[in-house]
């Protein structure tokens, strides 16, 4: 399925949702450093890859889905849980990337300058996210659900 | 506490824009990816370079591959049940938090053990 951009979909999200959002991530980002300063960077480093904002995310999604469908008269409840599954299954794949990220600056972090270990783990996450996701759609099962 | 604030707005521009990201892509499996995106890490590690250098950044990327893996399963596990059950996605996702909690410590302990 191609991959395009649907710039409709930053209208359904509420003023509060982008606060949240903001707030989520900021409170995930500094209580991560917190664990990090109180128990070490062994402990802290677990709360980089912590699922902070994937509640709220797929939680939204499923009710962006759902109001979408109740405003064409349909009942969206199992389309928006369809919607949440599947943007579930994705960040699964996105994990790999995360993974290939960690595994990078871990490799990387003390042989080179930090704007490029970093730069790099992106890019690096960016690719391994885009295969895996690749790989998925040309799978048999999963060409199924991706109708979204 | 300015370091925490710092970190805190900048861990909230990070991970507002991969958010936004992967609200505008489509199909819904696609722009999940920017769910597990590295927002907390990028920004997180940028300053944490800075304050503590290379090495401690090395050793909270090593247990960041652990907390990777556990938050693969835990999403897995949570588009499983979402796929399957009647459950909010709100709900499911929240109980299914102490998987996360439990793969990653337990990997972070294997790993201290016998490493």
């Amino acid at each position: 399925m191609q991959i395009r951009f649907d710039l409709r979909s930053l209208k359904e999200t509420r003023a509060h949702e982008y606060v949240a959002r903001f707030l989520f991530g900021g409170l995930c980002t500094g209580v991560a450093w917190i664990i990090a300063k109180k128990f070490g960077p062994a402990i802290g480093g677990l709360f980089l890859a912590f699922p902070a904002i994937f509640p709220a995310a797929v939680s939204m999604i499923q009710d962006h889905e759902r109001r979408s469908k109740a405003e064409i008269g349909y009942d969206g409840t199992s389309r928006g849980r369809e919607a949440a599954a599947l943007d579930a299954f994705g960040a699964s794949i996105g994990c790999a990337g995360l993974l290939a990220f960690a595994l990078w600056t871990w490799r990387f972090a003390t042989r080179f300058t930090s704007s490029y270990v970093l730069l790099t783990s992106l890019s690096l996450w960016i690719l391994v996210s885009a295969a895996g996701y690749l790989i998925r759609s040309h799978w048999p099962r999963g060409k199924r659900t991706q109708t979204l | 506490m300015t370091q925490f604030l710092i970190r805190f707005v900048i861990g909230g521009l990070v991970v507002s824009g991969f958010a936004i990201c992967g609200e505008v892509l489509r199909p819904k499996s696609f722009a999940g990816l920017f769910g597990a995106a590295p927002s907390v890490a990028l920004a997180s590690l940028g300053l944490t370079f800075k304050h503590n250098g290379a090495q401690y950044v090395a050793i909270e990327a090593r247990s960041m591959m652990l907390g990777a893996v556990a938050f693969l399963v835990y999403a897995y596990l949570v588009g499983q049940v979402l796929k399957r059950g009647q459950a909010k996605a709100l709900t499911v996702s929240i109980l299914a938090m102490p998987v996360w909690f439990a793969l990653s410590f337990s990997g972070l302990w294997l790993l201290t053990r016998f490493a």
